[in-house]
């Protein structure tokens, strides 16, 4: 076997409370693209951190070409060859194709003034051999974002590149640019370029890639040639679900009788946005659990986004208690009894700044105040009822909530919504990131609240939380669903397999 | 019941009309400056009698040649996605010390003001680039600091130093050449540098880029830090330049110039077409900026009823309405 | 503002010296200015003295106190001294139908301009500095135009009383900006309006999803600002006895953002101090008086200002923790 150009030996990395990479292993030989896959949290991030600079490992050693290396910033990494391809595109849109192409080191003619004329012309060459034909002297942003993922992929070869680490570069591509981008792969890797490969959607791995490394909980639990590995045993690699009493055809075994006579509360049809949500239609019934399952980047989180009018939408109507939603903004959906329980607690949830009690009472704020002049007394007993009730650990209602646990953090969220009275909870991964105790309560909580007649709806890449939590799971796949499991059919097995299904290609 | 699998259509690109919006925003950006500029001079002349003279056009060339000089380094600031407040101040320090040194001879009257405004644009740029603070808040306490040396080199404003009769340095602002004075020379002179210095240098190229998106900027291997650092100082530089020539023109150290240039030179910089936000503009479009705010303050002293405070209802609404069409203009560029 | 809390972060706690700066910093030093005056400068205590402190002080306050609203909500508006000097401009031509409708334009104006800037921030999206920076270009200038570039003499007596008049011996208009500071400081603690406010500048992602109306919000900060700014150009105008645009509220965007930034109130938006903000426009009058009357030229004065700002900022800067 040729020498690998990266090799990777017993890295780990440990932040504050979390081992995010516990000795992991991984070697990527000449003009080899290597998957890396993994569910959030897995690891995959911090190690591609790791290999382009921007942390050192805690213990282990990075070997590039042969040689034990370690990068102090990303700089040097890219200096010795290791190039990155981010998900967002990492370039200066308002400059022009050839000038970030070249930016920082163009060609020079007379009195070291750069030579443009000579710059747009090899940039033009270098695109050519892309296969993307645009001007260069056009601004980047007029491109679409496929051709500046090319770019940016470009600039990265013509460093020398020896390793390009892409992570998730067709995330926001369409299918048509997506093509074009492996082409350009699979052209570097029949140059002798290293590929290491970030993506969720399996059908691209598939197509593209030699090897994969699997990594889950920060650990590596697999590598191997991905063509042995049926899609089924990733999925479950991945999700650390056993794979063994999964049966393929159980997947026609989907049915979806009704759970029951009652009439749904919320009823979503054809939501879509573009590039991220096709056509999402469900239903959700009082005193029921709904499960969103799914992939990373399947739409979950933009499903719930949609419905509360958080994310704009290109079509699709949310009907919420057999009243249809016109004005779709947050404080509508609100005013129509649904709460959502935002993935990003810290971007979108709480404000740092604030109390405990502030930030549980924030969206109550009008009804908890006379004249617009806000009555703490009132404040206080609802405060003091939901600590009570949902257990938040804080010195007191008036520490600042930047200064509490995740777990209590999200209680406080959870408080928030649930003083408004809902009729319908969107919960978003409601215990990512929180402590064991922590999040038994919440799920105790969730189960309590389903029982005293609200609607739930409820995302989590947990497939055990999911399958023990939801009645009902709709299963959505790149933004679409493809499946709807109810009663007995909710198991882990059978969601792997509805997210394992071939994609129809058209 | 089988499982529904959705089949997804890729939705239409709308290519199109993307590229015509950019086709519109760069012409507005490009074009809209120096097109406002020609209108203006064309009603002006058409109005006017008296506007289109060569003396009337001198005199509008050596008025702006002061205010062109510190928005061409307003320019690489504002690029860079910052501000500069303390270029009105700078201004006035330049001036006196100029005046203050003149007995000594033309060159240290030339080189004390540009060591010490550029000390004071070096600091600033130190102080934004390596602590994180904001631009504004930093030139800020530097329009203050500027102002408190002035006064403190002036005798709290009381005297006002002369630049002696005979001095060579009074050529510098005074002196013709087939009738144009030297100060207009000068500003065309530094504006095609400062052009060249933008677009054809890495530091320029560097600029835009750090203005553009910083963070891309340093993962390009850009020294981020150092552009700005750069930036700032050649602000100083400038202003305390234009400052000198001041000065020169007005055989004295003024104190109380500048106050409020920093506005003038901003509203020119961004009438110009440069984003206020940073990451693109043009060094043509600034002097086209200076020039439109020059042919209005002109424009409004002929007509002579006027007082001259509608110059700056004029530049106020200028700023607001080219403001305003780049936000429509430039909306889908930068996702956020 | 937590000051009561019990359980200090262990992330905070390295800081600590620091947060204790930003927290009580301003007080302590308006103290230490205090104490030092008492003990070297001659008539410090006496009424006079402590009086023409307070009415020189009184019209910066008024206009920080709505610059730290607009500051909280992570903006800022340079456009205070131009409607300060546009309120000024206004108001002798209604004088003639009264004290009472003249003032109520002037204020109307203010908010009109602060409608404008609140519009360009929160709809169309500009950045703050962007949004204000016009209307501090061009609202001198057309408040010259009103003016006519002239100054003009106020002979409306109620106008005058306002400026140079007392109650139980509290000049009228420190009394505005004292009564000014308690209902603000209740605005933003204890009505619903305030803590939406904060939330909005604290993070204004989830106040959008909290359901909270963002917009409105922030347009009514900005027109709560500008209407400050305006009462405060009726005032000056008032003590002076005469209009005049060209000078009044100059460079009042530089103090009020001063003794906002002075008072701890961070540029960063999500708190707002206005005790702080008082004590910040105290502070550099104190500054300023301390450095005149020991025959420190003004020269000092501006240097030290500028060194208190960023020095300031530079304390504040650590504040957030995310």
């Amino acid at each position: 076997m040729t020498e690998p150009v990266l090799d990777v030996r017993g890295v780990s990395k440990r932040f504050p409370g979390v081992l995010a990479l516990d000795d992991v292993s991984l070697t990527v030989g000449p003009g080899e693209v290597h998957a890396l896959v993994g569910e959030n949290g897995a690891g995959k991030s911090t190690l591609i951190k790791i290999l382009t600079g921007v942390y050192r490992p805690d213990a282990g050693q990075v070997h590039y070409l042969g040689q034990p290396v370690t990068f102090g910033r990303p700089l040097d990494a890219q200096a010795a060859g290791i190039s990155t391809i981010y998900q967002e595109v990492n370039l200066v849109p308002l400059m022009s194709v050839a000038r970030n192409l070249f930016l920082g080191r163009e060609p020079r003619g007379r009195f070291g003034l750069i030579d443009v004329a000579r710059m747009n012309r090899e940039a033009g060459e270098v695109l050519a051999r892309f296969g993307i034909a645009v001007d260069p002297k056009l601004p980047l942003h007029a491109l679409g974002l496929g051709a500046q993922q090319m770019v940016a992929l470009a600039r990265a070869v013509a460093v020398d590149a020896k390793v390009v680490i892409m992570d998730e570069p067709t995330s926001s591509l369409e299918p048509r640019e997506v093509e074009t981008l492996f082409r350009v792969v699979r052209e570097l890797s029949g140059r002798g370029i290293a590929i290491v490969y970030v993506s969720h959607r399996l059908d691209e791995l598939y197509r593209l890639c030699d090897r994969v490394t699997v990594l889950r909980d920060g650990r590596r639990v697999h590598t191997g040639e991905l063509a042995q590995l049926d899609r089924l045993s990733l999925i479950s690699l991945m999700l650390g679900r056993d794979v063994a009493d999964v049966r393929r055809h159980g997947l026609t075994g989907f049915s979806a009788h009704d759970a029951g006579d009652v009439e749904p509360i919320l009823r979503v049809r054809g939501l879509s946005i573009r590039h991220q949500l096709h056509g999402v239609s469900f239903d959700v019934r009082p005193g029921e659990v709904t499960g969103l399952g799914g992939l990373l980047g399947s739409g979950r989180s933009e499903t719930a986004k949609a419905v509360v009018g958080a994310l704009g939408t290109d079509g699709g109507t949310v009907d919420m208690s057999g009243q249809r939603l016109r004005r779709r903004t947050p404080a509508a959906a609100i005013r129509a009894g649904m709460a959502m329980l935002p993935e990003d607690r810290k971007a979108e949830g709480i404000i740092p700044d604030l109390s405990v009690r502030e930030n549980i009472v924030l969206a109550a704020l009008p009804r908890l105040s006379r004249f617009g002049t806000v009555s703490r007394a009132k404040q206080d007993k609802v405060v003091e009822l939901f600590m009570k009730r949902l257990r938040i650990k804080a010195a007191s209602p008036e520490q600042r909530v930047s200064e509490l646990s995740g777990g209590n953090q999200q209680k406080v969220l959870l408080a928030r919504w649930l003083c408004l009275n809902p009729r319908l909870l969107l919960l978003d991964e409601p215990t990512r990131g929180i402590d064991v105790g922590a999040k038994a309560e919440v799920q105790a909580l969730i189960d309590e609240l389903a029982a005293e007649g609200l609607a739930v709806v409820l995302i989590s890449s947990d497939l055990e939380e999911l399958v023990e939590g939801a009645d009902r799971i709709v299963v959505l796949r790149a933004g679409a669903v493809v499946g709807e499991l109810t009663g007995d059919d909710v198991t882990e097995d059978n969601i792997m397999a509805a997210l394992a299904q071939e994609a129809v290609h058209d | 019941m089988t499982p529904t699998i959705v089949t997804k259509t890729p939705h239409p690109v709308p290519v199109e009309r993307e590229l015509r919006r950019e086709r519109l925003a760069g012409l507005a950006q490009r074009h809209g400056a120096p097109a406002v500029l020609a209108l203006a001079v064309l009603i002006a002349s058409v109005l006017f009698p008296a506007f289109p003279t060569a003396e009337n056009a001198n005199g509008i060339a050596i008025q702006s040649s002061f205010l062109a000089i510190v928005a061409l380094g307003m320019t690489f600031v504002i690029i860079t996605g910052g501000i500069d407040l303390s270029v009105g101040s700078v201004f006035a320090l330049g001036g006196v010390l100029a005046a203050y040194a003149s007995p000594w001879g033309p060159l240290p009257a030339l080189l004390l003001p540009l060591a010490v405004c550029g000390a004071i644009g070096l600091v600033q740029g130190l102080l934004i680039a390596k602590t994180g603070m904001a631009p504004f808040i930093v030139t800020l306490a530097g329009l203050l600091g500027a102002r408190g040396l002035l006064l403190a080199v002036t005798d709290e404003g009381a005297t006002t130093y002369l630049v002696p009769k005979e001095s060579a340095f009074l050529e510098l602002g005074q002196g013709t050449l087939f009738g144009i004075g030297y100060p207009v020379y000068l500003t065309v002179v530094l504006f095609a540098l400062g052009a060249v210095l933008l677009q054809r240098t890495r530091y320029g190229q560097a600029v835009f880029a750090v203005g553009g998106s910083p963070d891309a900027a340093a993962l390009m291997g850009l020294p981020v830090a150092r552009i700005r650092v750069m930036t700032y100082l050649l602000s100083g530089l400038l202003a305390g330049f234009a400052g000198v020539l001041n000065a020169s023109r007005l055989s004295s150290g003024v104190t109380i110039l500048g106050v409020g240039m920093e506005l003038d030179a901003i509203a020119a910089v961004v009438i110009g077409g440069t984003l206020l936000v940073g990451g693109a503009g043009s060094i043509s479009g600034t002097l086209c900026g200076v020039l439109l705010l020059g042919v209005i303050q002109n424009v409004i002293n002929q007509i002579g009823t006027l007082n001259s405070s509608y110059q700056s209802v004029v530049s106020g609404l200028f700023l607001i309405v080219v403001v305003v069409v780049q936000t429509f203009l430039g909306r889908r560029r930068r996702p956020r | 503002m937590t000051e009561m809390t019990a359980i200090p972060a262990p992330a905070v706690d390295r800081a600590k010296p620091a947060r204790w700066l930003q927290d009580y910093g301003v007080y302590a030093a308006v103290a230490v200015l205090v104490l030092f005056n008492v003990a070297f400068t001659d008539n410090f205590l006496q009424t006079a003295t402590l009086r023409t402190q307070l009415v020189q002080v009184a019209p910066v306050v008024i206009a920080a106190l709505g610059m730290a609203m607009v500051i909280g909500s992570e903006g800022i508006d340079l456009s205070v001294g131009s409607v300060m000097a546009l309120a000024a401009a206004v108001l002798p031509l209604y004088i003639g139908y009264g004290f009472w409708p003249a003032v109520l334009i002037a204020l109307l104006v203010g908010a009109l301009v602060g409608v404008v800037n609140g519009t360009l921030v929160a709809v169309v999206g500009l950045q703050p500095i962007v949004a204000t920076l016009a209307l501090l270009v061009g609202g001198r200038g057309l408040a010259l135009v009103f003016a006519d570039g002239q100054l003009k003499g106020i002979t409306n007596p109620t106008l005058l009383e306002l400026g140079t008049g007392e109650l139980l011996g509290v000049p009228y208009t420190v009394l505005i900006a004292g009564v000014l500071a308690v209902v603000i400081g209740f605005a933003v603690r204890g009505t619903v309006y305030g803590r939406q406010l904060v939330a909005v500048g604290g993070n204004r992602a989830a106040s959008a999803l909290a359901g909270l109306p963002v917009t409105r919000v922030l347009i009514g900060t900005y027109a709560l600002c500008a209407v400050l700014a305006a009462l405060a150009g009726v005032l000056a105008t008032a003590r002076l006895g005469a209009s005049d645009p060209s000078a009044i509220g100059n460079l009042m965007e530089l103090s009020a953002i001063t003794a906002v930034v002075v008072g701890g109130t961070p540029l960063s938006g999500g708190s707002i101090r206005v005790l702080g903000t008082v004590a910040g426009a105290l502070l550099m009058q104190l500054v300023r008086a301390t450095l005149i009357n020991h025959d420190l030229p003004d020269s000092s004065a501006q240097l030290i200002q500028a060194a208190i700002i960023l020095a300031a900022v530079y304390i504040a800067r650590e504040r957030r923790t995310r």
